[in-house]
């Protein structure tokens, strides 16, 4: 049935969330209420009106010709007085009463007054010459009485103020900013910085600063003649703009007996405390102790309540915005995220400085993580920054890279240099122009431009020079792509919510993923092979496989090659075979004409160039099971010697390789895992670059590294713990795997993984429990590994028709040299 | 966009491929991969991939395009434009009669 939404405050939150609601195609007749006498406007863009960079046209974000074609009743310019939470009701202060089944308060802040003697008229709110900076309204007086005066004072010598005094300027000569505080923005900026940000301020713009300066009192009787500050001085002026903060609007709220605190208190809904169908959104929400002042979050928040009240996903949940700020203050570069000042003595903190030019950087990082940055006079590197920030990234060793291009061959390239035809992926031979040519048909994402053109989709070293590119030819304004968290590139959800909706929906198969949880239930090629990996997780023996959801090499059960020839690598537990093997192995070889026969990289025989229809009678005559060369999953454990002929082993390497490749054989995961077991410290098996690497150390103990990498990105594992049995690490090798196939993001390998939960967090779940899933984790592996099956056992019988039949003539395709 | 021309023939049973695969047909000098819908309708399209001779019935479908399975670039299965500015691929008239795939119109 068609419910009744009633949505108080036409803001930027407002209009938001109801356009989130009306694209899930929510079921609702919509009635909005704004005390504004206006459609929806971009408040941001009052800045931009101020300065007269744009016109009062140009800011609307969406016209009454919106509200019309959409079904919303929008009444402008009422206001809501009260709410009955009891008859579900809303009371206008024109006398009007309308009832609803959903509510959604989006009532925003109001621009707060500090206590200066004389700024309120009695009469009129404001003394005549004293305005607010928050509305259209304000926004029009204040240009309309500056224009005919001369000098301004700005009250606040944050964002908004800095804005502000920068807007002024564009109408009356004279500007000068009071601000309370040492320095400026100080909530964003270091003292350092904020000193930065004022010489500039006052010698590129010519706006006078003065700073701990206390505003106590509005001289001037019946017109404004100056303003008086603690100490005594007194600043001519005859318009003042007041910028000192908001205060979140909850009168409505807190008079109807909602939760209020700071603002109105939410959930991860953004549900109203102790209420069922009443919500808030924006600058008026409390979320989980926080209120946010900039429009990202509330970008996040709408979406959330969008999914929630349409039903779409009932258990979407809003958790937090972590902020950053990369704006044009009063037209200087500024950008902050995160910590201003480092908090603990173990904080890395890195500064530059160049005074004359005006560039500050300074950069706070720990374990490894940046978790604060203040940039002003140089933004290039604000972009990079940020997404470490946001998705705490591992950060480059050389740490001046984050501040300046530099280091790394890939570093040193800046895109402007770059000729055209230079290749910039050189697994998949894309150019930059190639790169280029598609931002300008008009794809703005890093993403976008990726799928359309193969770049940095082979090993992806190249990924960061991509980006630089595509943000270059954007001209610095490169899109977020919204699907850049998905977990699959046809599935609108992350992860987390991906894996609820699916169990909440018993979803069995990738078909039945597609059909109930993308709109229009439109199926999607390139997600297919990720969400079966997920599936077959999930559901293990339950999952209902379909084929077509598998990538070729998981269809027939090997590794596809240039030709669309197939390799065959029949399994080696630890590297270990046996003469009776190798003779099989050989006469096979042999039998088929194996083009080449190759040791691999995981210590096992490669038999390469095997026609797809040969491979059943190949595997039939080889019969050793599958050594898993292909597929998203558990692949080799490379061993050394160990302690039983080495000289120096103190660890039988040979035996723990083995077992815990019998144990995880074939297991699936969101990336492949590659894992070593070396007999001691001179790690003959390179296990200190493993997904996985176990390390014999004298005493009988064992150390147990993760989400190390030696293939096109390197990395030393991080250490997760010393054990003293062979049973313990494979029990923790289980653990830490099923920790891993949960949360890693599709095609993640740990050693992205890793760094980015961080060592710290997979060491308390997988080694100290401390989030009390262990068992829940051990559990589950061991559901998986019971459910291994051998795929070559079933090669009698094809589990589709034509499942081995050729797809191409072999001999109209370049031949894999056979070398003799 | 190019629909090529190609006498009737017909392929062999409905059965032979399942949905959401492809198989390949060798139809005289020519090799066609043909698709079978999830939706049950068919395409048919070159079996060789114009990048770099990739066998596009091995690739995987949505109702939309054909992933080759080598470097994975798209084409739309009904146009046969690529995605990604590569050349396009051919695409032949394709139905089912009778449980029988057929070729050419
Ligand atoms: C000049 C300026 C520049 C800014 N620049 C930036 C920027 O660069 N980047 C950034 O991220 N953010 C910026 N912001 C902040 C951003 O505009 C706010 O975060 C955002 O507008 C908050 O949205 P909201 O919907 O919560 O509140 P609002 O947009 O304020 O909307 C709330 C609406 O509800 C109405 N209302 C309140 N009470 C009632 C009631 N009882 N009945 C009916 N209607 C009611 C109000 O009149 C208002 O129209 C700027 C703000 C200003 C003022
Ligand atoms: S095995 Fe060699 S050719 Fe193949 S992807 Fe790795 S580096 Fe490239
Ligand atoms: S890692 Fe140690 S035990 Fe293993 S082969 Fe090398 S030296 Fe010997
Ligand atoms: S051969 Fe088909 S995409 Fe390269």
């Amino acid at each position: 049935m068609t419910q009744r939404l009633v949505v108080i405050g036409n803001g930027m939150a407002g209009a938001r969330t109801v356009e989130e609601i009306l694209a899930r195609n929510g079921d609702f007749t919509v009635t909005m209420f704004g005390d504004e006498p206006y459609g929806n406007y971009n408040r941001i863009m009052l800045s931009n009106l101020l300065a007269g960079v744009e016109s009062e046209e140009g800011i609307y974000l969406n016209d009454l010709a919106w509200y019309q074609d959409n079904g919303i009743t929008l009444n402008a310019g009422v206001r809501i007085e009260r709410i009955d939470r009891f008859a579900k009701m809303v009371y206008a202060t024109d006398g009007t009463a309308t009832p609803y089944d959903k509510l959604i308060i989006a009532t925003g802040s109001y621009s707060w007054t500090p206590p200066i003697k004389n700024i309120h008229n009695p009469k009129r709110g404001f003394h005549q010459g004293v305005f607010a900076f928050r509305t259209l309204d304000d926004t029009r007086g204040m240009i309309r009485y500056a224009r005919d005066h001369e000098r301004a004072v700005v009250i606040g010598g944050g964002l908004l103020g800095l804005e502000a005094a920068r807007g002024l300027q564009n109408h009356l000569s004279d500007v000068t900013l009071l601000h309370a505080m040492g320095h400026l923005m100080e909530r964003q900026l270091d003292e350092k910085a904020g000193h930065m940000l004022q010489a500039s301020v006052e010698n590129k713009l010519g706006i006078k600063v003065i700073t701990n300066a206390m505003t106590t009192e509005i001289l001037g009787k019946d017109r404004v003649t100056g303003v008086k500050l603690a100490d005594g001085t007194v600043i001519p002026c005859d318009v003042v703009v007041v910028a000192a903060g908001i205060r979140p609007s909850t009168q409505v709220a807190a008079d109807s007996g909602l939760t209020v605190e700071r603002g109105i208190v939410v959930d991860d809904q953004m549900r109203v405390q102790d209420e069922d169908d009443i919500y808030s959104v924006g600058e008026c929400a409390q979320h989980r102790g926080n209120l946010y002042g900039l429009v990202a979050p509330l970008w996040d928040q709408a979406k959330v309540l969008a999914d929630h009240i349409t039903g779409r996903d009932t258990e979407a949940a809003y958790t937090g915005s972590k902020l950053s700020t990369k704006l044009k203050v009063a037209g200087i570069d500024v950008a902050s995220m995160g910590l201003i000042a480092p908090e603990t003595d173990d904080d890395e903190v890195i500064i530059y400085n160049e005074p004359k030019k005006g560039v500050y950087k300074q950069l706070i990082i720990r374990e490894g993580a940046l978790v604060g940055a203040i940039l002003v006079g140089d933004n290039s590197k604000a972009a990079s920054l940020i997404q470490s920030f946001d998705r705490v990234q591992a950060l480059p060793e050389e740490r001046a890279e984050l501040l300046f291009d530099i280091g790394g061959p890939a570093g040193e390239v800046k895109p402007e240099d770059m000729p055209d035809d230079a290749q910039v992926c050189n697994c998949n031979g894309v150019s930059k122009g190639a790169i280029c040519g598609v931002v300008n048909a008009g794809c703005k994402t890093v993403s976008g431009v990726m799928d359309k053109t193969r770049a940095g989709k082979g090993c992806g070293t190249c990924k960061p020079l991509v980006q630089r590119i595509v943000e270059w030819a954007a001209g610095g304004e490169a899109e977020e792509d919204p699907a850049a968290s998905w977990y699959v590139p046809g599935v609108p959800m992350p992860k987390p919510e991906l894996m609820a909706a699916i169990r909440k929906y018993e979803l069995k198969s990738v078909s039945a993923v597609f059909d109930k949880l993308v709109a229009g239930g439109e199926h999607d090629a390139k997600s297919k092979m990720g969400l079966a990996s997920l599936l077959k997780m999930m559901w293990a023996d339950q999952y209902v496989d379909e084929r077509d959801a598998r990538f070729i090499n998981d269809r027939v059960h090997g590794n596809i090659q240039k030709d669309g020839t197939f390799s065959v690598v029949p399994q080696m537990k630890g590297g270990v075979t046996t003469p009776a093997e190798l003779k099989r192995i050989a006469e096979v070889a042999e039998r088929y004409n194996v083009p080449m026969v190759k040791l691999t990289g995981g210590q096992r025989i490669d038999l390469l160039g095997i026609p797809k229809e040969q491979l059943p009678a190949i595997w039939a005559d080889l019969d050793i099971p599958s050594g898993y060369a292909y597929a998203k999953s558990f692949r080799t454990v490379k061993t050394c010697v160990g302690s039983d002929f080495c000289r120096f082993g103190v660890g039988d390497s040979t035996a723990l390789g083995i077992a815990i490749e019998e144990r995880f054989q074939g297991l699936e995961g969101p990336g492949k895992m590659k894992l070593a077991v070396t007999g001691c410290p001179r790690n003959c098996a390179e296990a200190y670059v493993k997904d996985l690497g176990v390390v014999a150390i004298d005493g009988g103990k064992w150390e147990i590294y993760v989400g190390g990498a030696a293939g096109a990105h390197i990395r030393k594992g991080d250490l997760l713990a010393t054990v003293d049995s062979a049973e313990e690490v494979i029990r923790l090798t289980g653990r830490f795997l099923q920790y891993y196939r949960e949360n890693a993001n599709w095609l993640e390998r740990t050693y992205a993984w890793v760094p980015r939960v961080g060592i710290e967090k997979i060491r308390a779940v997988v080694v100290d429990d401390a989030e009390g899933i262990a068992e829940a984790l051990d559990a589950a592996i061991e559901e998986a590994v019971q459910a291994y099956k051998d795929p070559w056992k079933e090669r009698a019988v094809p589990a589709t028709p034509g499942q081995f039949r050729t797809s191409l003539p072999l001999t109209v395709l370049p031949q894999v040299p056979v070398r003799s | 966009m190019t629909i090529a021309p190609i006498a009737k023939t017909i392929l062999g049973p409905i059965d032979e491929i399942p949905f959401g695969e492809g198989r390949t047909y060798a139809v005289g000098p020519d090799m066609i991969a043909v698709f079978r819908l999830r939706d049950g309708s068919l395409r048919a399209v070159s079996a060789v991939c114009p990048h770099k001779g990739g066998p596009l019935a091995d690739g995987q479908i949505d109702n939309k395009v054909v992933v080759c399975p080598l470097h994975l670039y798209a084409w739309d299965l009904s146009t046969g434009c690529s995605q990604s500015g590569q050349p396009p691929i051919s695409v032949y008239p394709v139905r089912v009669d009778d449980g029988h795939i057929i070729l050419g119109d």
